[in-house]
């Protein structure tokens, strides 16, 4: 069984003990351990279930990479899924949950569907798909979303803060291992900006478990003193920063775990690092294969270098009698640093027909059986390892001898980590001599001046030996000075070294036993996370998924967090054997970022909450909050929909608005309306570009409604137009189109017409703008006292500056309402003192506040058409019967080369209605957006014809029913007649009569009084 | 992520202040154009593996719009220009001739 060792552990202190519970077990371990080696102190060696068979799963690596000890990490809010073990710092009171069990990590009730594993075959939910149709939905969909996934994410608010820190730098170093410090060292001296990262808390990388010397010295003290120079030099170091993901011309994303290890204390729990690099050197390392075996998914089955780290770092020993299986030498220094810690080796397989270097005869000397040419024909055990099984490498696995054991530490060789470097384009070749893919450092990833972005060093290189790491490193940190146009400065290499004169080269052995019966490629993992076996891809390759791309699709290899980091080598190995195919004509797939998961609250960062977007306010907004307002989103802004009052629902405050308005007065806060200026000697030639009518000749004090179409013939905005000066237009747009028309004015003025001499000004959040309307509007303002206000000397459709009371006003006599109607732009300064004494003044006339939805139902008791409603990117100002706002004699306009295409003039276009419905018997509309048809008629499909939809709809208390106004397939010319609304609120077809799109005064003598 | 040097207010912008613009320098076809001429100007689009030439929008930035030539395979930005031009400099054009030899676009010679 895994436990702490009586002593060793470089990073734990052994005399603060820390609690915490696994699963609601209490365990303890140490400062400084992670919880991955806090569990196996405990002997806690299933530590999850697999996603697929539900198997029990123990911890496979010290790294990243590790793909079966994924828990539920916190509690409450803050309580984490899918947080890895390995990766996660031991704290006081830590709590950790196991994942895809039901009901225990003992039992658990979804490991039936490993007795069944071979009904569930590779891509066997693609092929539940197929028929019959009702079996995926109440069979399969609901059976495999109850089975699959991992943690659940967690229901509650996040209560922790993220932050986003941008950095600017010459050099960033990915890995703070010997290749990445050498490497900043000497960008650091010759004066470049750097900024180097380490995923873990501590720096040096793996040099301390591999018991490497620098000069003489163990590893740590020129770390020590390689980070305290660079410190010294200014340059930025993160520990705790894993870099997520590289992106084009130097973008590097990183997150750096600043209190995950101490929760609830101040400050941000994670920072997410926004890097602009102008090079990158990925001095990551390496991640260690397993080898391919039967029964490698078996708790207590880890990688060589794991159990390394689990002895020197943390003084776990993963077992008491613990077998290694490998295919280099590298693996062992795992079996010395066991034998050293007194930990009983009792052999090391290696695949290798010959093992007689020095390390071998350093193992030998130990007394560790070493076995050539040898393999496992199966790893014993069924909820953990009991032992292994003998065979010869070659032949099908006839089983030679059994060794027992209570773990294996299985070496299939080392991948580097070329996440990063292929993140950014860069492409990588296949080393037959290491067994590994490296970076191709001849196709690095481009950066924008088309030259290298970034730089390979170290073991992330494909350089594996140590004593060629800071050579490597400080060759890649040259070559970016270089191009960075710094001087390199002079400085002696790090001698590097590992105790041993040389190591043998590593032999690929896919398969443990080479010629794998059929029976044992369904036992042997290639993806513990995702539970790929080789039978998967034999089977992935048998039906036609020949690319590495679609084979990982259909069987889900280095799907999830694995994201190719221990699966991928193997698993492509298989490919191509299976298909006849050399490694490199196989191919990798994509890496893609993130490198590890990373937290939404970290992608949010600060724009979380209030700052996910702010709000847009208008100088009366306090005023409408103390006034009862039901605030709707417009745009950024916030508008009231209505003013309740005590005691009254939302529509009745509605219908009050509206009746108090059509007998008395109404304000409304018209302030988030766009207001764009468009000046110079062109602004009239531009304008009669920009709307469908002639602006040009609008005279100076007039106003006139104009239409914008996009080049499509397509309605996009409306709104009023004040003639200012000979050179001077004002743009009413809508609230939501305001910062969008402007910068469509732009993009026309400066990209088609830059000769012309115009110019447009936003000046929406310059004035407050304040309707008055009704039959009293009038009396209202007179009361203030001030300009001349009259009928005769201020017609309808024309402005006047001029004052109410001591403000100093623009009024405009235009209306939306269909009553007598004023706005008033003022300062936005004075916006909500204008407001106040609009207000006062009102009382007398019975005046209300009104909303948006009370300006709705007015605007459609008229028949004026809303942008968004009447409108959705597909209809045209004649499909809204607005011919008569274009211009028939103008030369051009945006949008009038389209309205001539055939489409767009046929008559049976679906046209603008109104709809005389019956009364409901509460005050009640129809539904938004129903379609509209006839009785009977049918489509070429035999279904029902629709015939339209309705636009708008409201209950219209002046007239004392509901209204609606349709868009209905020549609709002008079939008023009169009576089509059907299928109204499910009411759950019957309605009789609709198609009538004209005007309900109330449609001689327009309210408005023009 | 981009980053495109802004040449009416000389920064450095990331891609995230910029708003793409889609093909540069379009001709427009307005009323009385050919039906076939007026398609491509609304809908026909070059989506090249190689040299594209785009308009941007500074639009975190001074508003203006520019021109910019870059790969769409390396990433690589050949340049960037002013907006008010209906082809690219010629200097750039013979830039991006001496990186990609036997590069082709649009022929530009009936365009002032």
């Amino acid at each position: 069984m895994s436990r702490r060792l009586s002593d060793g552990g470089r990073l734990i202190d052994r005399n603060k003990p820390i609690r915490f519970t696994f699963d609601g077990k209490r365990l303890s371990g140490f400062q400084g351990d992670t919880l991955a080696s806090a569990l196996l102190a405990n002997g806690e060696t299933v530590v999850g279930r697999s996603f697929k068979f539900h198997r029990p799963r123990g911890i496979v690596a010290s790294g990243p990479e590790e793909p079966n000890a994924l828990v539920g990490l916190g509690q409450g809010p803050r309580r984490e899924p899918n947080q890895v073990a390995t990766m996660s710092e031991l704290f006081d009171g830590l709590v950790a949950e196991s994942q895809n069990r039901w009901p225990s990590l003992k039992f658990d009730a979804g490991a039936l569907s490993d007795r069944f594993s071979r009904f569930l075959p590779a891509g066997f939910y693609y092929k539940t798909f197929i028929s019959p149709r009702i079996a995926w939905r109440v069979l399969f969909e609901p059976a495999i979303r109850r089975m699959a996934g991992l943690g659940k994410p967690p229901e509650l608010p996040d209560p922790d803060q993220y932050e986003h820190f941008h950095a600017h730098v010459d050099i960033l170093v990915v890995g703070g291992g010997i290749a990445g410090l050498a490497a900043a060292r000497l960008a650091a001296a010759s004066g470049a900006r750097v900024l180097v990262l380490e995923q873990k808390p501590v720096w040096g990388g793996r040099s301390a478990a591999d018991g490497v010397t620098i000069g003489g010295a163990p590893a740590t003290e020129w770390v020590r003193s390689t980070v305290n120079e660079l410190e010294a030099s200014g340059a930025a170091l993160r520990l705790r920063t894993t870099a997520l993901g590289a992106y084009s011309h130097g973008y590097v994303l990183a997150c750096e775990r600043l209190a995950d290890h101490k929760p609830g204390e101040s400050g941000a729990r994670q920072r997410l690092w926004r890097i602009r690099a102008s090079k990158v050197i990925v001095a990551a390392g390496a991640i260690e294969r397993p080898l391919v075996c039967p029964g490698n998914d078996l708790p207590g089955v880890m990688l060589a270098s794991a159990v390394r780290d689990y002895l020197s770092e943390f003084g776990v020993s993963a077992g008491d009698r613990i077998a290694i299986v490998a295919n280099n030498d590298d693996a062992y220094r795992t079996g010395l640093a066991l034998a050293d810690s007194g930990v009983d080796v009792p052999a090391i397989l290696d695949t290798r027909p010959s093992a007689a270097g020095e390390l071998q005869a350093l193992a030998r000397e130990k007394g560790i059986r070493v076995l050539e040419s040898s393999g496992v024909a199966e790893i014993l055990g069924a909820r953990r390892v009991r032992g292994i099984a003998v065979c010869p490498i070659d032949g099908r696995g006839a089983k030679s001898e059994r060794i027992s054991c209570d773990a294996v530490a299985l070496s299939g060789g080392w991948s580097p980590a070329v996440h990063l470097w292929s993140h950014a384009g860069g492409k990588l070749l296949w080393d037959e001599r290491s067994v590994l893919f490296r970076p191709d450092t001849n196709r690095p990833p481009p950066g924008d001046d088309g030259k290298a972005m970034a730089y390979s060093a170290g073991a992330a290189n494909g350089v594996l030996l140590c004593r060629d790491i800071a050579s490597d490193a400080e060759k890649a940190a040259t070559a970016a000075l270089q191009d960075l146009g710094i001087e390199p400065a002079r400085m002696e290499c790090p001698r590097v070294e590992s105790g041993v004169g040389g190591e043998a080269a590593t032999e690929s052995a896919w398969l443990v036993p080479g010629s794998m019966t059929r029976a044992d490629r369904s036992r042997a993992w290639l993806d513990f996370q995702n539970d790929v076996k080789v039978s998967d891809i034999d089977l992935a390759a048998l039906e036609g998924y020949e690319s590495v791309e679609h084979a990982k699709r259909y069987t889900t290899l280095g799907m999830a967090t694995d994201q190719g980091k221990l699966s991928n080598v193997n698993g492509l190995a298989v490919l191509a054997a299976d298909l006849g195919a050399e490694i490199p004509e196989v191919g990798t797939t994509t890496f893609r970022p993130p490198y590890v998961p990373v937290a939404m609250g970290a992608i949010a960062g600060e724009a979380a909450g209030e700052l996910f977007k702010p709000v847009r306010k208008t100088p009366m907004h306090d005023w409408h909050e103390r006034n009862g307002a039901n605030w709707e989103p417009v745009g950024d802004w916030r508008r009231p929909y209505c003013y309740l009052r005590a005691g009254e629902g939302v529509k009745d405050a509605v219908n009050r608005e509206v009746l108090r308005t059509r007998r008395g007065a109404g304000l409304l806060d018209a302030s988030t309306l766009g207001k764009l200026l468009v000046a110079g000697p062109d602004a009239g030639r531009f304008m009669d570009m920009l709307y469908t009518s002639v602006m040009s000749s609008l005279p100076v004090g007039r106003c006139k409604y104009g239409l914008m179409c996009n080049e499509n013939g397509f309605l996009m905005d409306d709104g009023v137009v004040a003639r200012i000066d000979d050179t001077t237009f004002l743009c009413h747009t809508t609230t939501g189109g305001a910062d969008r028309i402007h910068a469509w004015m732009e993009e026309w003025l400066q990209t088609e017409w830059w000769d012309w001499r115009a110019h447009v000004y936003n000046l929406t959040e310059q004035y407050a703008q304040i309707g008055v309307a009704g039959p009293s509007a009038r009396s209202l303002l007179e009361k203030l006292g001030g300009m001349d206000l009259s009928a005769e000397s201020f017609p309808f459709m024309h402005w006047r500056d001029g004052n109410i009371g001591k403000f100093k006003v623009r009024a405009y006599r235009i209306s939306f309402s269909g009553e007598l109607s004023f706005e008033l732009a003022v300062r936005a300064g004075d916006g909500l003192e204008l407001w106040t004494a609009l207000i006062e003044a009102g009382e007398e006339f019975g005046a209300v506040a009104y909303g948006t939805e009370c300006l709705h139902v007015m605007r459609a008791e008229k028949g004026f058409i809303m942008i968004g409603d009447e409108t959705d990117g597909t209809v045209t100002p004649r499909d809204l019967g607005l011919n008569w706002a274009i211009s028939k004699t103008k030369g051009d306009f945006i949008g009038k080369r389209a309205l001539e295409r055939p489409y767009l003039t046929r008559s049976d276009r679906w046209r603008l209605v109104g709809l005389e419905l019956p009364r409901f018997k509460s005050k009640d509309a129809l539904e938004d957006g129903i379609y509209l048809f006839e009785k009977g008629a049918v489509n070429a499909h035999g279904h029902t014809k629709m015939i339209g939809r309705v636009t708008s709809t409201y209950y219209s208390p002046t007239l004392e029913r509901p209204i609606a106004l349709a868009l209905v397939e020549s609709g002008p010319e079939r008023l009169g007649e009576i089509v059907c609304v299928n109204s499910k609120d009411r759950g019957k077809d309605i009789a609709a009569k198609i009538v004209k799109p005007v309900f109330l005064d449609e001689e327009g003598r309210r408005q023009n009084a | 992520m981009l980053k495109l040097r802004c040449p009416n207010c000389g920064f450095v912008s990331d891609e995230t202040e910029l708003v793409n613009g889609g093909e540069a320098h379009l001709k427009r076809f307005g009323p009385g154009s050919a039906d076939e001429d007026f398609e491509a100007y609304l809908f026909m689009r070059k989506n090249p593996m190689g040299v594209h030439f785009e308009r941007w929008l500074h639009s975190y930035g001074c508003g203006k719009w520019f021109h910019a030539a870059r790969c769409t395979i390396t990433q690589e930005v050949f340049g960037t220009y002013s907006a008010q031009v209906s082809r690219p400099p010629s200097e750039l054009i013979a830039e991006i001739s001496e990186k990609r030899p036997g590069w082709s676009y649009r022929d530009w010679s009936g365009e002032d």
